[in-house]
């Protein structure tokens, strides 16, 4: 049973002093704890934070670069936000043991634009931490320098991907690259480079702090730690919540007080919707891997609308670079208009099924290949009610 | 060719990658992998497709070409690796390691098919109203693939104006699939900036800034990136309309020039593989057509050689002779039109640098208009020239107003290599199964230096033949005129030839170092005048510059496919029959002797020719209105 | 701030480049800067851009479409942003939406004619628990319905 009531972030007085230990060890044995904690990248994917550091580590280059991702954009996600204005050391001194892990000497954050207003707060944190000399020249008196300028975006969800994200950076449309190489490799300007999730530099940050094995006693075999998970729509308390790995939808959905639920939809617009019958599936990187967004719809929501809601999004955030993408996603959406109007025959549901299979595995980026998760897993699983508008213009609900 | 991509502008995660050496071997070291359950040993470090390609394997392409940078952006191509779940790009995807691909599994046919259908459902218009009818590489996959229905739908109405604006390029974004290749074409292999994707998501478009009509912006329409669009989105402006026209009006005496490079390009156009090349037959055609008289540019070029020598030659006299300070050095080639606006558009001041010249295709033009017209008795006014051109940017540069010193349109029509093929298939003519014949007098065969201006280094290389000669009474000193350093597909090249025992009359140059340097690609024009800013030219003479990637044989009018083999091939057919021809240098040709006899009577750079032969340049600047 | 004078974009331009760098990756920077200061980036401030950068004129355009933040056309001194993603319209986006409408008298993707407001649809803005959410230019509102909307419109008026 998983511990519900202990929390990593949220009490202030467990942080600790990460940086004074980090700083301490070699940056090898700081890259060792973080994987023996069995950190996993919070951003969803969960590629292991400890190997991606690593590898930085090992790359041989003049300069690295730290990339804090804070272009928090998967619709229904807010707890990078909550992260960034309420528990801004943790972050920002996450990356700064990044930095020293990797031994890189400068850090962005890329802030998203819409969260502009946090950029004051931000950089206001940045000066305190260099006055104090948690961040410029050789921090606390050691060998090590490094120093963090944050980066807006501009309201293009893709930047969320990694090396679209640099390519942002880089003064370039935000169109992902090819992989390999991985940033870690060739990133900013061509130079080693970490991206990680404001959540995992958070995690991080508790990890240097309480060491690997505290860290690794909570969540399951493969999803160590304590996890955010921003909750919306059909609930009495929706807002962030900290919950260990391995968490029942079922368990989220009592804590979060939903009823008449229909449906939960995990990992935002890209992430997939499950009904109430797989309500005891558990949120972790073994069964339901998510950024953490968690968006619930009770029995009066028509999945119709909120599918269209979510194709639409695709439709204009992708970059456009790719077939699959570009042209996919706005052949699901035109799916989804056949649906309402009754139109769409099963035969051409299938075949649009289909083509989401082909975008999962066939676009460039994260971003094409999750946009059919929506897609796929409503038209299966709410099957009946999405077929059920006539073609005689009875739309439904 | 990858050196060129890497120091070109492209963006690191185009740009070639690098790989570290591991403990499974150095980059072009051997390692094991399997393509389709069977071994191979292939270079570390080499792409899936590159393997591919050298073993047989073919894998479908669309974005890819072999002379940009990579895009990995249509995903046609995807291979499967065994222990990815993703499919991945093969263009793209570095081999580093033992991997299993699966170039044809379920999986990858089926994403495939999908991607074409995908393509194919927003690809406007039907295949037997397009230009590149039988030649464009989605129909090509689309057969490939089987394709016989439109799973997904196919667009039934125009979404986009066709922009005709411009003198030499149509753009039709309803046939565009996206592939970026003229936007990797236009930015880094010619480093000019037309075009460039543009919104994002499914709105995404290749557009000119703000959206402007192809006229308004700085294009040098060399055209390089209709020969890398995979269909039909990108093309010449055709003027054979008109040309049939005046083929068929009696009254009109219609003659048509040929550029050396096409004769070895336009057997492509009829299946033939590149390098063949098709004098000859193509003389014969275009006679059929209804031509009244055929002539070889290579003509003018050997003007061209006259003209822009001696003025080399008198640029020194002033400067080292005169001690004339004004003279600008080096002398800067004139004849390709694309280079010349892109001159004007990025570096306007340095216009006198330009040789004064008109390039071979306005010369001939203005001597046709005036001493063909005299010696034959014909009212100019009733003459029609066509120039058929290896290139789009001569379209413009026949309509640039300046080019009518003799009182008419020194060229009427700019035609391109396709667009003659396209003319002799559509009089019914089968062009390798043609008798050979010879070009019309009075300007007859010309020499092999007026030929070999079809590739890059050629203008240099017969400059040179004639200088060289004019000054020291001797032969240029390479084995078989065959000034090799000229010759090459290198973007730079430099070198030189001292000048010795010259004559009595040209003694202000005994014992000088000529110095040349000869690029080829807007993108290394761009490098050698940002050289020329820095002083790096100083001591230097001759500059040539072509716009396109090889010079002629690789412009914009040639057959598409271009990739660097095909061009190479052309290059090699121009300088074999240059080394067959009885003449090889242009102040030998008796015809330009003739010339200079009989019209130009006061001599190469004197009045009459710089009346008709040579012109000026306008500082447009890079400011778009 | 009507059409800026072109003396005054080469100035601020000049400015920018030496505050951020004349490298590409000063480019969206720069365009944020300009963006904020003139309202939107004009062909000229583009231009002028490319130059000071390097770059071609069109790479600027491509990424000024890129990204929705920024814009080739003028934007109302008031940028209203109403988020249409999926948490916000559950509780009750529509009406909000219908509201801000009628109010400004504008429809979503236009700008007022005295250049004061302009109406957009933006997708989530991580407000999900606090919806229906909309930026006005750099600040957020939350929990929002119609009388609040009417009211906040009126304090900028």
């Amino acid at each position: 049973m998983p511990i519900i009531n202990d929390t990593l972030f949220f009490d202030e007085k467990a942080h600790g002093e990460a940086l004074e230990r980090a700083l301490m060890m070699s940056p090898q044995e700081v890259v060792m704890e973080i994987r023996e904690s069995g950190l996993r990248g919070r951003g969803g994917a969960g590629f292991p934070t400890g190997t991606k550091w690593m590898l930085a580590l090992s790359a041989k280059a003049d300069k690295k670069f730290v990339v804090c991702n804070a272009d928090e954009g998967e619709p229904g996600t807010f707890k990078d936000r909550v992260l960034l204005s309420e528990y801004t050391k943790l972050v920002l001194e996450g990356m700064v043991i990044g930095g020293y892990a990797i031994q890189a000497q400068k850090g962005f954050i890329y802030l998203r634009g819409e969260y502009a207003y946090l950029l004051e707060h931000l950089n206001t944190f940045l000066e305190r931490m260099r006055k104090e000399n948690r961040l410029g020249d050789n921090i606390l008196g050691t060998s090590f320098s490094f120093d963090i300028e944050i980066r807006l975006g501009s309201g293009a969800y893709v930047c969320g991907e990694e090396t679209a994200l640099i390519e942002s950076l880089e003064g370039h449309r935000g169109e992902a690259r090819n992989r390999p190489p991985f940033p870690v490799n060739t990133g900013y300007l061509g130079y080693p480079t970490i991206v990680n999730n404001v959540e995992t530099f958070a995690c991080a940050y508790i990890v240097m702090s309480k060491g690997a094995q505290w860290f690794a006693k909570y969540g399951t075999e493969k999803s160590k730690g304590m996890k955010l998970i921003s909750v919306s729509g059909d609930c009495k308390k929706p807002g962030v919540y900290e919950v260990p790995f391995g968490i029942t939808v079922k368990e989220l959905l009592e804590l979060v007080q939903a009823d008449r639920t229909k449906a939960v939809q995990i990992g935002g617009a890209s992430g997939i919707c499950i009904p109430m019958s797989e309500i005891n599936r558990n949120i972790s990187f073994e069964d339901i891997p998510t950024g953490g967004s968690v968006i619930i719809f009770n029995e009066d929501r028509s999945m119709l609308k909120v599918l269209r809601n979510f194709m639409e999004f695709f439709v204009e955030e992708s970059c456009g670079q790719c077939t699959p993408c570009r042209v996919g996603n706005k052949k699901l959406l035109e799916g989804v208009e056949m649906l309402e109007k009754g139109e769409c025959s099963h035969r051409y549901l299938n075949e649009l099924i289909e083509l989401g299979k082909t975008m999962q595995i066939a676009s460039k980026c994260g971003l094409g290949q999750s946009s059919p998760n929506p897609f796929i897993s409503i038209v299966t699983n709410f099957k009946d009610e999405i077929m059920s508008n006539s073609i005689r213009g009875n739309n439904g609900r | 060719m990858a050196d060129k991509i890497v120091e070109g502008r492209a963006p690191v995660s185009q740009k070639p990658h690098t790989v570290e050496s591991k403990e499974n071997g150095d980059i072009g070291g051997l390692i094991e992998i399997e393509i389709n359950g069977r071994p191979y040993s292939v270079p570390f470090g080499i792409t899936i497709l590159e393997a591919c390609k050298r073993n047989n394997i073919h894998i479908p392409t669309l974005c890819y070409h072999e002379d940009l940078c990579l895009a990995g952006a249509c995903r046609v191509c995807v291979v499967e690796i065994e222990g990815i779940r993703t499919l991945q790009a093969a263009c793209a995807y570095p081999i580093t390691g033992k991997i299993k691909v699966w170039t044809t599994s379920e999986r990858v046919r089926k994403a495939r098919r999908h991607i074409l259908d995908l393509l194919l459902s927003e690809h406007y218009g039907e295949c037997y109203s397009c230009v590149r009818n039988n030649n464009c590489e989605l129909q090509t996959l689309a057969k490939e693939y089987g394709v016989d229905f439109y799973r997904f739908g196919h667009i039934k109405e125009k979404r986009y104006e066709v922009d005709r604006s411009s003198y030499a390029i149509v753009r039709d974004m309803d046939k565009c699939v996206l592939c970026k290749r003229c936007v990797r074409t236009c930015i880094d292999l010619q480093e000019v900036g037309v075009l460039e994707a543009t919104r994002r998501g499914y709105a995404t478009l290749i557009s000119t800034f703000m959206d402007k009509p192809m006229l308004d912006v700085i294009c040098i329409n060399c055209g390089q990136c209709i020969n890398r669009c995979p269909t039909g989105a990108l093309r010449a402006k055709d003027p054979s309309d008109d040309i049939w026209r005046a083929i068929d009006d009696p009254t009109k005496h219609v003659v048509i020039q040929t550029a050396p490079s096409i004769r070895a390009a336009i057997g492509e156009e009829f299946g033939l593989p590149p390098g063949n090349s098709m004098t000859g037959q193509m003389v014969t055609a275009l006679r059929m057509i209804g031509f009244d008289r055929v002539f070889d540019t290579n003509f003018a070029a050997d003007l061209t050689i006259m003209e822009e020598g001696t003025e080399l030659l008198l640029r020194l006299k002033r400067k080292l002779l005169f001690g004339d300070e004004t003279v600008k050095l080096p002398q800067f080639t004139s004849c390709s039109p694309g280079w010349i606006k892109f001159i004007e558009h990025f570096y306007p001041e340095y216009l006198e640098y330009l040789s004064t010249c008109k390039s071979p295709q306005q010369m001939f033009g203005a001597v046709i208009k005036t001493f063909y017209a005299q010696e034959m008795g014909l009212d100019p006014s009733n003459i029609i020239t066509v120039a058929v051109m290896p290139c789009t940017a001569k379209k413009f540069e026949c309509n640039r107003p300046e080019m009518n010193s003799s009182g008419f349109k020194d060229i009427d029509y700019g035609l391109t290599t396709r667009e003659l093929a396209q003319m002799i298939k559509e009089a019914g003519i089968y062009l390798p199964e043609l008798p050979k014949s010879h070009f019309d007098e009075p300007f007859g065969d010309a020499s092999g230096a007026g030929l070999i201006f079809g590739a890059t280094g050629g203008v240099m290389e017969a400059a040179l033949r004639t200088v060289y000669e004019i000054v020291t009474g001797r032969p240029v000193p390479f084995e078989n005129l065959a000034i090799t350093p000229c010759r090459g597909m290198d973007g730079v090249r430099q070198a030189s030839v001292v000048l010795n025992d010259v004559k009595d009359e040209w003694k202000f140059l005994e014992g000088i170092e000529l110095k040349f340097m000869i690029a080829h690609g807007t993108a290394n024009a761009k490098k050698v005048m940002e050289a020329l800013i820095r002083g790096e030219l100083e001591g230097y003479h001759f500059v040539e510059i072509m716009a396109c990637p090889g010079g002629c044989i690789g412009g914009g009018g040639q057959p598409i496919p271009t990739s660097p083999e095909i061009r190479k091939k052309r290059a090699e057919a121009i300088y074999k029959e240059d080394a067959e021809l009885p003449i090889r240098k242009s102040h030998e040709n008796p015809h330009i002797k003739y010339i200079y006899e009989k019209f130009l009577v006061d001599g190469p750079c004197g009045h009459i020719s710089h009346k008709l032969l040579h012109t000026h340049y306008t500082k447009r600047g890079k400011y778009i209105v | 701030m009507i059409f800026p004078d072109k003396n005054v974009l080469v100035n601020e331009v000049d400015t920018l480049v030496r505050k951020y760098g004349n490298g590409r990756e000063s480019l969206l920077p720069i365009l944020q800067d300009i963006q904020r200061k003139f309202g939107f980036i004009s062909d000229f401030a583009m231009q002028e851009v490319a130059h000071q950068l390097n770059i071609h004129p069109v790479e600027v355009y491509g990424v000024v479409t890129f990204y929705s933040f920024l814009s080739t056309e003028p934007k109302g001194k008031y940028v209203i942003r109403l988020c249409k993603t999926i948490s916000c319209e559950l509780a009750g986006k529509d009406a909000v939406a219908n509201t801000l409408e009628r109010e400004l008298n504008l429809k979503f993707g236009e700008t007022s004619m005295d250049r004061k407001f302009t109406l957009e649809y933006c997708h989530c803005i991580g407000m999900c628990d606090q919806g229906p959410a909309m930026l006005i230019n750099e600040s957020v509102y939350t929990k929002l319905t119609p009388s609040k909307v009417i009211e906040i419109i009126e304090s900028l008026k």
